[in-house]
């Protein structure tokens, strides 16, 4: 027998049990679904004749039996209750671990699963008239939790199936966990389960995935190559070779796209584990919980599926196992007796956005922040002083953990913090938000792709290095007198008033052990980044330009080095390094062991900012008045060439990161005394007159270019004197750097600007029709 | 031919080097190198094979033979490996040689340095000597491998096939 059999034996057996899992939750809500019945056999009569062809029989005696009761069940000779369907996905269990271990050495293990044979036997022949010795033996922790509910086995069997807890929303819920998913033949209950199998390995292939990547790759290259022909027939007039070089653009656009589609994955992929997680563990707590997906479709890049797999697990189990309370709790509390834990996924601004939710108790913030002062992890002084939303957030720190009791299921105070380090690995962001008694959302942000990243190029003696941007806070630039300046060294380490912070400064060539750059600078450029909390200044020879980067591994002579995170291709066809951000703090010991410290200064920092110090983007606004708008909700600072503006129904917007992004033009939004035409409102003052200057400003997952005049400064600023608002649309004057200044009111100026533009809208569909 | 050899052969310093044709995935003219710092010494940089990145490596630095010599003018000799394949940046390429297992000698005993780890033996040729060098000890000099799980997903066909017949699928 070959290892490629085994091989497509144990990937075709993977899929057939996720299936399975599925389909016995399924069943447990449907206990007569014959044709779930018939697909559930099936699937076990498949694995078990694979593993006799292939000699496997410690599986094939597993299956057998397993087998044997599912025949009983589909001849409906005995009827399926909670014993059952816990014997067979311990059968199901059993097998994964079984095919495991042929994966990993080849032979099914050494295990001994005659108590399993032994139960799976007995359920056969008199059902579970004898429940309570079964479960004893099938599920030790079960029995207390079974007889808490409802002492009688049949009443057991009602409560947990949950088919009558609320028939209205199961089939919803049940079908959207069960059908669609990669490989489910269970479509709709009365669809021809055959032919449903059959169609979807008809219309889908197994392609290896080094294959896929080895595809990328080549797409990439073709970009290249098609960049560099496009260059070159621009500048002829030959028409022989301009169109043929405008549909190679076209083809290479597309072929590109299909190509990253193929390694998208559904996040539904695994979500599809979860009702059967759900379901243990609210067995296990006594619990009765029903599980909602929504947005199963979305789709995201397979490492990152990968990535967060884990880290999604383990908040679907805090949340049932901390989250929801047992019925008698909810009742009590006026709530239905089931509980429920919902999953959702969408796209929000070039990322997918996950939430995980329940209704269940919320988090106690007063208990937070007792026990995080109780560990020591911040001071009594720190927890009065926090809101409730840092109060929540504090479930992230190292070694910390709520569960009054250790349980089997979570709280083993490692847990949180573990999902908030994958979650940033992957460039993704982790929130907490609750509602005592209520329920508790667990919202991710997750990037679509690791393949690509938006990064910022610098150059460094000579070749350029790309920064990740997720790490990237802000960019300083000081004129060389300025430099020497403001520059100042603490016993020979230099370090950088940054508003009045100290902001420790690592000399980029001096990590590289490069020579110390020759060049004789007129400037000093600082990339100011944030790396495990904290935040450094990261000098450099020059600073470039933003690029999205296709990121590629390092091969493994060079893996040990921790100041690169990989490497990209660059348009011309160079390779530049990836700087890893982690491992220069690291290396140049910004990120030191103490990394307890480092939290409880952020969180000090959280709680000064909370303070009446705002930190904000001072800038020029129409008829050179000075502005200010608080630099939280800024997201960039760019220059539109007023060449790139286009007009869509009636407002001008730019094409910005794959966004089409509406342009906000302050001289219009604010009243004027005098009125300006649009784009004669650009002073001549901008150093260009050609580009409009643009805050990037997002709120609530929307993005507008707000059109000002000149970027002033970032100040951190206590404002003492405020005085009335001059108008509509400013929150209030204030003096800043001895200038009076407007604060601007953003939420009500794009309130404003949303129904201008909803008018401008209609009055152009009036026109049209 | 029974017992003979097909040799990948190539020039580095003053030395003659040869690497079965079955390990040697191509040659390439000389690239752009990108340095990379705080790397080994014998990682000369990364180059840009078609899309893929190779980790170059300079045989003159490897072998002990000297200054490594000016990038702009080094030949590279993609050899395959477990893993990504590695680029061996040599002075100059020499031709395919069918070489006789009668002619091959293990390396003499005062061989000493780098090189005697790196060299199989050679192979007598009329005129001079071929050093058979050993790919696999070349390539790894320390670097622990990782092996990587083979993985596969499963693709809609409509990507792979016509879009006709995704219609049928639905």
């Amino acid at each position: 027998m070959s290892d490629d059999i085994v091989r497509e034996f144990l990937v075709e057996s993977a899929e057939n049990l996720d299936l399975l899992d599925r389909e016995l939750i399924h069943l447990e809500k449907e206990p007569r679904n014959r044709d779930t019945l018939a697909s559930v056999f099936r699937t076990i009569h498949t694995i078990k004749g694979t593993c006799g062809f292939l000699g496997f029989t410690k599986l094939e005696s597993v299956a057998h039996v397993g087998e044997n009761l599912l025949s009983k069940l589909r001849d409906l000779e005995i009827a399926l209750d909670p014993a059952i369907t816990t014997a067979l996905l311990q059968m199901v269990d059993a097998i994964r671990q079984m095919l495991a271990s042929v994966e990993a050495a080849g032979n099914e293990g050494e295990r001994n699963d005659q108590e399993l044979i032994k139960t799976l036997t007995r359920l056969q022949r008199q059902g579970s008239s004898d429940k309570p010795q079964v479960i004893s033996a099938a599920n030790k922790s079960a029995p207390p939790v079974e007889k808490a509910a409802a002492p009688p086995p049949e009443a057991v069997s009602r409560v947990e199936a949950k088919p009558k807890a609320k028939p209205e929303t199961k089939p919803e819920t049940v079908e959207v966990g069960a059908e669609r998913s990669d490989a489910g033949p269970q479509g709709t209950a009365d669809g021809s389960q055959q032919q449903k199998s059959g169609s979807v390995s008809d219309s889908s292939i197994r392609v290896d995935v080094v294959l896929l990547d080895k595809l990328m790759n080549l797409v990439g290259e073709l970009v290249l190559a098609r960049n560099q022909i496009l260059q070159f027939s621009n500048g002829k007039e030959d028409v022989g070779l301009l169109a043929p070089s405008q549909r190679l653009n076209l083809i290479t656009t597309e072929l590109q796209e299909g190509v990253m589609k193929t390694r998208m994955q559904p996040i539904g992929n695994i979500w599809s584990k979860f009702p059967r997680t759900v379901r243990d563990v609210a067995t296990m707590c006594g619990k009765q919980v029903r599980i909602e997906m929504e947005g199963k479709e979305t789709e995201l890049d397979k490492t990152i599926i990968e990535a967060i797999k884990d880290p999604l697990t383990h908040i679907v189990r805090n949340s049932v196992d901390h989250g929801i309370e047992t019925p008698t709790k909810r009742v009590a509390a006026g709530k239905s007796a089931e509980g429920r834990l919902s999953l959702r996924a969408y796209h929000e601004g070039g990322q997918v956005i996950i939430e995980i939710s329940d209704d269940g108790a919320g988090l106690d913030s007063e208990k937070l922040r007792r026990k995080a002062v109780e560990k020591g992890l911040i001071t009594a002084e720190q927890s009065a002083k926090m809101g409730e939303r840092e109060a929540t957030n504090l479930i992230f720190l190292p070694g910390f953990s709520t569960a009054e009791k250790v349980t089997n299921v979570s709280g083993r105070g490692v847990g949180m913090d573990v999902v908030k380090t994958n979650i940033d690995k992957i460039g993704g962001a982790v929130d907490v938000q609750s509602k005592p008694s209520a329920g508790t959302t667990v919202r991710m942000k997750i990037p679509l792709t690791l393949a690509i990243i938006p990064a910022l190029i610098v150059t460094n003696g000579g070749e350029r290095y790309a920064i990740p941007q997720i790490s990237l806070l802000e960019l300083v630039r000081l004129e060389r007198e300025d430099a020497k300046k403001r520059i100042e060294l603490i016993q020979g380490v230099p370090v950088y008033r940054l508003r009045g912070r100290l902001l420790p400064l690592v000399y980029l060539d001096r990590e590289l052990r490069a020579d110390p750059s020759t060049v004789a600078a007129d400037a000093v450029n600082i990339v100011i980044l944030q790396a495990d909390e904290r935040q450094f200044g990261l000098v450099v020879d020059g600073i470039n330009d933003t690029e999205e980067i296709v990121v590629k591994p390092l091969g493994k002579q060079l893996k040990g080095i921790e100041t690169f995170a990989g490497s990209t291709i660059m348009g011309d066809g160079r390779v530049a390094l990836i700087l890893d951000v982690l491992g220069i703090a690291q290396s140049s010991n910004v990120v030191n062991e103490v990394r307890a410290r480092a939290l409880a200064e952020k969180e000090k920092e959280l709680v000064t900012d909370q303070g009446d110090k705002q930190t904000l983007l001072l800038f020029t606004g129409p008829g050179d008045g000075h502005m200010a708008v608080a630099l939280d909700h800024v997201g960039r600072l760019e220059e539109f060439p007023i060449s790139t503006v286009e007009r869509a129904g009636g407002v001008e917007v730019v094409q910005y990161r794959g966004e089409i992004l509406p342009l906000m033009f302050l001289s219009e939004m604010l009243e004027e005394r005098r009125s300006h035409s649009r784009l004669a409102a650009t002073p001549a003052k901008t150093s260009n007159p050609d580009k409009l200057q643009g805050i990037v400003y997002s709120s609530e997952g929307k993005r507008v270019g707000l059109v000002i005049d000149r970027i002033l400064d970032i100040v951190d600023e206590s404002i003492k004197i405020k005085s009335a608002p001059s108008r509509p649309g400013v929150l209030y004057t204030a003096v800043i750097q001895g200038r009076v200044t407007e604060l601007l009111d953003m939420p009500a100026l794009l309130q404003a600007f949303e129904r201008t533009r909803v008018s401008k809208t209609t009055q152009h569909e009036r026109v049209e029709v | 031919m029974a017992g003979a050899k097909q040799l990948c052969t190539f020039y580095v310093g003053e030395g003659y080097f040869g690497i079965p044709v079955q390990q040697v995935q191509e040659v390439v003219r000389p690239q752009p190198i990108t340095p990379v710092p705080l790397a080994p010494k014998v990682v000369r940089g990364l180059i840009n094979l078609r899309g893929q990145i190779l980790t170059a490596i300079d045989l003159r630095f490897r072998l002990g033979l000297g200054e490594p010599g000016d990038p702009a003018k080094l030949m590279n000799v993609v050899v395959r490996t477990d893993e990504a394949p590695v680029s061996f940046l040599v002075d100059e390429i020499g031709e395919v040689l069918h070489v006789d297992d009668d002619t091959f000698e293990s390396p003499p005993e005062t061989l000493q340095g780098d090189m005697r780890e790196l060299i199989g033996g050679t192979y007598k040729l009329e005129g001079k000597l071929l050093l058979a060098l050993s790919m696999e000890r070349t390539v790894d000099y320390g670097g622990a491998p990782t092996h990587t799980k083979e993985s596969s997903l499963t693709i809609p066909s409509c990507l792979a096939e016509s879009e006709t017949k995704s219609g049928k699928g639905m």
